[in-house]
């Protein structure tokens, strides 16, 4: 079965005819040329494909397409302003916060979820009990090594990828 | 992977119908399960009936105190609501220490509940496994079992089901919605899941065409006092070797300080054990007028695992559940909340 759908996609709206069987990361990657999220393990377990889905970080290969008709994905190459990169971004080149790459665009989108997640007073399970602190400006590394756990890197970049997000984290809010 | 229609339910009624009357067909939710035994062969639906434009994204105060949570429900937005996170700690807790940030964003509360009980021969459908081909043969049984069930199992399947909230869930006596084709009804958590006995392929008692359309949580205002903690191979993103949900209440809460309290009455539940959520009545109630120390955590452990039946490779997680469940014994009745 066929069905025809419409993503805005980094800011473009798309419209494509999908077999029911193509996954969101499919979709992206194999017919709309979009292929800054990647194909990893394929099964959810990897992070290499994550997107931002209506402002939300997910794994795009565990999603049909033709479920997402009229939804908004942002991928890693939608997130710069213009020339001027988003912060977290910016951050990883700072960092060196990566080795060969292929993971890096699935774990700057799972960055970008993940502050939002943590500004808008969202838990993880290393967060204390009790009333919300500004959650923002206050991850440490064991919050991010926590809220990252969806990202692997084999090349172990791991250290500066936490740097990179701590860059981010303690410059504000405002990201 | 097969070929499959794809239908948007704009009612429940109409999803219900149209699930009971297609034996192939599949209600998709968050899809981080189903989606993955698509491509591994595991299931094979020809119709998939997408319900989540269905109004059940709600979590609202019952009359009584407790609380209705819609099964369209995310998994990371239920761990963060306010009223979970103050009330029952423990299913906030369980949430959290389950899969990752971004499957918890997809995941449903419905969803969660229905992940397949499986092991890594069900995953893989090149071996034997009595659960996915029954009549075939069990894997697990001769193979790597060290994730595998202690507790219930059955000659035909080991494999444990691997929801931490539906362990807060069992633990808190919450009960699901479910809205079949002959209308609604509702039974509890630690009722939905089964043994798998000579039937692993059924993990619940749900029929074809069951849509579970909310979970309903009792009042328990000592459940302020309740912990989730998960031990595994990892420190995140994986699943339980073992796991403990547990509620305490204890006598004149709060009294006489450098006195041991006693416990009135607990509620424990066990992950990573046996083929469903594991509730532990036996400890409860080794536990129940008991005095708050490590003899009598160690004896609930004790009453609760003497039925416990191993093998070589998952005989540690024995002697792991007792070490657990007595050291948030310990922090429930230790700390002064």
């Amino acid at each position: 079965m066929e069905a025809e759908i419409t993503l805005d996609v980094d800011g473009s709206r798309r419209t494509v005819t999908v077999d029911t069987r193509t996954t969101l990361l499919d979709a992206l990657r194999d017919r709309l040329a979009v292929t800054a999220p990647k194909k990893g393990c394929d099964h959810g377990q990897c992070g290499a494909c994550t997107v931002l889905l209506d402002g939300r970080r997910v794994n795009s290969c565990l999603i049909f397409a033709v479920a997402q008709d009229g939804a908004e994905v942002t991928t890693a190459a939608g997130l710069a302003d213009g020339e001027t990169l988003h912060p977290v971004q910016q951050a990883f080149l700072d960092q060196d916060a990566f080795q060969c790459g292929y993971c890096t665009p699935g774990q700057i989108c799972s960055a970008v979820g993940m502050l939002a997640e943590a500004a808008a007073g969202q838990p993880s399970a290393v967060t204390a009990a009790g009333p919300p602190a500004n959650a923002a400006t206050t991850l440490d590394e064991d919050e991010i090594r926590e809220r990252m756990s969806g990202n692997l890197c084999r090349c172990g970049a791991y250290a500066n990828i936490v740097a990179a997000i701590r860059q981010v984290s303690t410059a504000g809010p405002d990201v | 992977m097969k070929p499959f229609d794809y239908r948007r339910a704009t009612t429940v009624d109409g999803a219900v119908a149209e699930i009971a009357g297609n034996p192939q067909a599949a209600f998709l939710a968050g899809g981080t399960n189903l989606v993955d035994h698509m491509k591994l062969g595991i299931a094979s639906p020809d119709l998939l009936v997408d319900i989540t434009s269905l109004q059940l994204d709600d979590v609202a105060e019952t009359g009584d105190g407790g609380l209705r949570i819609g099964a369209n429900v995310r998994n990371s937005d239920l761990a963060a609501h306010p009223l979970v996170r103050s009330r029952y700690p423990v299913l906030s807790q369980a949430l959290l220490s389950g899969a990752s940030g971004q499957l918890r964003n997809m995941a449903t509360t419905g969803g969660n509940l229905l992940q397949r009980t499986r092991c890594v021969y069900f995953q893989d459908a090149s071996t034997p496994c009595n659960k996915r081909t029954p009549g075939s043969g069990c894997s697990a049984r001769e193979g790597y079992a060290r994730y595998h069930a202690i507790l219930g199992a059955s000659p035909d399947c080991i494999a444990v089901h691997p929801s931490d909230m539906a362990c807060a869930l069992a633990a808190l006596d919450a009960s699901v919605v479910v809205h079949g084709p002959a209308g609604e009804r509702t039974l509890a958590v630690a009722d939905l899941h089964r043994l798998p006995g000579d039937r692993p392929d059924r993990d619940t008692v749900l029929d074809h065409g069951d849509l579970i359309t909310s979970v309903l949580l009792p009042p328990l205002p000592w459940a302020r006092r309740s912990t989730y903690r998960k031990v595994r191979d990892r420190a995140s993103y994986a699943f339980a070797l073992v796991s403990v949900a547990a509620a305490v209440e204890l006598e004149d809460d709060g009294g006489n300080a450098g006195s041991v309290p006693v416990i009135r009455q607990a509620r424990i539940a066990l992950g990573g054990v046996a083929h469903k959520p594991w509730r532990a009545a036996l400890a409860e109630a080794a536990l129940q007028g008991a005095p708050a120390t490590q003899d009598s955590f160690r004896r609930a452990a004790e009453a609760e695992l003497a039925a416990a039946s191993t093998r070589a490779d998952n005989a540690f997680k024995v002697p792991m559940v007792s070490n657990a469940l007595v050291s948030v014994l310990h922090d429930l009745t230790q700390e002064s909340s």
